[in-house]
């Protein structure tokens, strides 16, 4: 069960054969970044970050527009490479020359523009990369039936019904498009899932079912690097968090070590949205008592029981999280079966 | 705690709905709808048009041999147009086409003749250098990220003056010189430029050809991992890369398949003339190109078939011998030509819209 893998429905590629090796100890990292950076020409988008992500681990990266998460996650999943420091996956430095070689060794990303082909079918983007084939080399040839299927199964996962597969990706909505692309890198990712921020466009629902899966993931053993704007959504499943702002790290904390208003309070919108509020309240036609009341009291010095109503509520839903995910991932594994 | 609420025990039911369901918004789309959704339709229909127009218009033209000479100028178009149409849906194209079928018609011609060797050679070679050409087009095209327009235009004038410039030099003229007589030509004319027969029509190999590299294309573009990839570096190339598709790869091969079919089409030139013309060539990459845009291809890229370019060659063929045997001037062609290009692209734009409308 810890071990059930979408690559037991025989999807070839080299993921299955990544994951045939014996789980590596829990204390080694399977990316680790150290002192990593880059600049983009005279831009220094990232400075001197320090990221481990650990088998069975979820590590969140928090930070505002710009502070250098995308460009952070790109460069371990081989978009780009780092123009200082060190990157190494399984202790063993490494310089990704595209994006080809991170999937290799099992690295799957969710990227932020979710990289689709606007005028392909939705399978064939699902499978894009990775396609399944049957056949002898001359006649090799794509195993159509069984990529729609799977599709179409890993669809259904993620609560998204589509009434056909051959549609253009491009008539999705922007959710639905999302969707598609957490499900194909969830079944892609044999050992590392980064997800940009998976949560941007989707509703209240498929957000629920993204956290959910990214707790199935860690429960099944692979590290996950989760991008969010949004400290709650990173508190429910996170076991480390790193906030980066203007390109390096300002804050890089574990789960015990640090409390949800701490964490909100350390994304610059903590403040600024107190001040926001502030702001609304005087110009008047707003109302500012129906807006949430923790980040503005966790700016102003949070009230004590304010704070601990929020953070249990808090791990009270990381816990049914985790209950659930065993469920969605043994119906998952039926259904695979 | 906005976000707790989805966390609580009535959103955590199994996610996955029945196998049954579906999202029951979308009527079930009517058959020809779906059917207008493939690249090939518009164009389909227009050439029934053209090929109608022409039957009523140019009585001669309904004999088999006319039928037959309306092929072989469709085939010979058509050769090209199939991997120039491949190479548009991978979001490029190739101003160089054109001439680079009379570059290896014209390195074929002259190795065998000056080095007096069996004609096999000369073929082998040009066939290296076409794929070379392309190749070339290609890689730097991907190492300086620059547009094809403009790095095949620099390929398109460079082969224009060298065929023009080594055939100087080498023949003192402006052709080549007969190699019909030369070892290996009856073979090789066999294969590139021989005609059979069927109840009484001769029938040329190029149209059997062209026919079987179109199924060929169809049956890599959507069945193969390589069409895949083609569909995808044309219609988003970084999403393509992000996902590994290997950009690089798909693009490089794409131009040699164009030198490939120009080889094939510079064979055929040389095994049916003997001789090769080195001023010829220009102005026939846009023939290929406006052959695939006819036929459904996005110039854009990311869309597109390989049948379609068939009919869009036919459509060619047709009208261009439609104009003689109707008895009018020639000249109208390439007006024509430019209603037709014209008239297609608005048909298709109109097709896509409706299809992939819900
Ligand atoms: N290709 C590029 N060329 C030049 N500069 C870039 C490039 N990509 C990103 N940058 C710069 O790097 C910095 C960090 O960008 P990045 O996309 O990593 O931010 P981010 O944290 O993901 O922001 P967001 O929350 O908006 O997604 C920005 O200042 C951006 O302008
Ligand atoms: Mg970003």
């Amino acid at each position: 069960m810890a071990t059930k893998t979408p690559s037991s429905t025989g999807a070839p590629g080299t993921h299955g054969a990544v994951l045939a090796d014996p789980a590596p100890e829990r204390d080694r990292p399977l990316v680790e970044l150290r002192g990593a950076g880059k600049s983009y020409g005279n831009v220094r988008a990232l400075h001197g970050v320090d990221l481990a992500v650990h088998p069975g681990r979820v590590t969140c990266v928090l930070g505002d527009n710009g502070a250098g998460k995308s460009t952070l996650i790109k460069i371990i999943s081989g978009l780009h490479q780092h123009t200082e420091g060190e990157f190494l996956v399984d202790g063993e430095p490494v310089r990704f020359s595209s994006p080809r070689d991170a999937l290799d060794r099992g690295i799957a990303t969710v990227y932020q523009d979710l990289a689709t082909v606007p005028l392909m079918p939705v399978w064939r983007n699902f499978f894009l990369g990775s396609e399944m084939t049957k056949g002898p080399w001359p006649v090799r040839r794509l195993d159509i039936a069984r990529m729609k299927r799977t599709a179409d199964e890993e669809l259904r996962n993620m609560g998204i019904v589509l009434d056909d597969l051959e549609q253009p990706i491009g008539t999705l909505s922007g959710g639905q498009r999302q969707s598609v692309a957490i499900a194909r890198a969830v079944y892609f990712g044999a050992r590392v899932l980064i997800l940009d921020e998976p949560t941007a466009a989707l509703g209240v629902k498929q957000s629920g079912v993204v956290l959910k899966y990214i707790a199935a993931a860690r429960e099944r053993g692979l590290g996950v690097v989760f991008i969010t704007h949004n400290p709650h959504h990173a508190y429910m499943v996170g076991d480390h968090f790193s906030v980066l702002r203007l390109g390096t790290l300002e804050l890089s904390s574990a789960r015990a070590d640090i409390t949800l208003e701490e964490l909100t309070n350390h994304m610059a919108g903590g403040a600024e949205l107190a001040a926001l509020k502030h702001e609304l309240a005087q110009v008047g036609g707003v109302d500012v008592d129906a807006l949430p009341d923790d980040v503005p009291d966790a700016a102003g010095g949070p009230a004590p029981d304010s704070a601990d109503k929020s953070d249990s509520t808090a791990s009270d839903s990381t816990a049914s999280d985790s209950t659930a995910s065993d469920s969605t991932v043994s119906g998952t594994a039926e259904g695979k079966a | 705690m906005s976000m707790a609420p989805q966390a609580e025990p009535a959103a955590l039911a199994p996610p996955a709905p029945g196998p049954q369901e579906t999202d029951g918004r979308t009527r079930e789309r009517p058959v020809a709808l779906r059917l207008l959704a493939r690249p090939e339709v518009g164009v389909f229909l227009g050439a029934v048009a053209v090929f109608v127009f022409f039957l009523i218009a140019a009585p001669t033209l309904r004999d088999g041999g006319s039928m037959a000479t309306v092929l072989y100028q469709s085939s010979t178009i058509g050769i090209m147009a199939l991997p120039v149409a491949l190479l548009m849906i991978g979001g490029e194209f190739d101003l160089s086409a054109g001439v680079a079928v009379i570059t290896s018609a014209l390195t074929a011609g002259m190795l065998s003749y000056q080095l007096t060797m069996n004609v096999w050679m000369g073929v082998v070679v040009a066939l290296v250098a076409s794929l070379a050409v392309g190749a070339f087009n290609g890689w730097v095209l991907v190492k300086t990220g620059l547009p094809s327009f403009l790095v095949t235009l620099a390929t398109f004038l460079v082969l224009q003056g060298v065929n023009l410039a080594v055939t100087k030099l080498v023949t003192g003229n402006v052709a080549t010189d007969d190699i019909s007589d030369m070892d290996g030509f009856d073979q090789a004319k066999a294969l590139f430029a021989s005609s059979f027969d069927v109840g009484g029509i001769e029938v040329k190999i190029t149209v059997v050809w062209w026919l079987v590299f179109a199924a060929l294309a169809t049956w890599v573009l959507l069945r193969t991992k390589y069409g895949n990839w083609i569909f995808a570096v044309g219609g988003s190339q970084e999403s393509a890369r992000a996902v590994g598709v290997p950009v690089t790869f798909t693009k490089i091969t794409l131009f040699m398949l164009v030198g490939f079919g120009a080889w094939f089409v510079g064979m055929h030139q040389l095994f049916s003339f003997n001789t090769v013309q080195s001023g010829e060539g220009v102005g026939q990459e846009l023939i290929y190109i406006a052959a695939a845009v006819i036929g459904g291809c996005l110039l854009t890229g990311g869309y597109g078939s390989a049948i379609g370019p068939v009919f869009g060659a036919f459509m060619f063929g047709m009208v261009n011998q439609g104009i003689v045997f109707a008895g009018w001037n020639p000249d109208w062609f390439k007006a024509f030509l430019g209603v037709m290009l014209l008239g297609a692209v608005l048909i298709n734009l109109y097709v896509r819209r409706a299809a992939t409308r819900r």
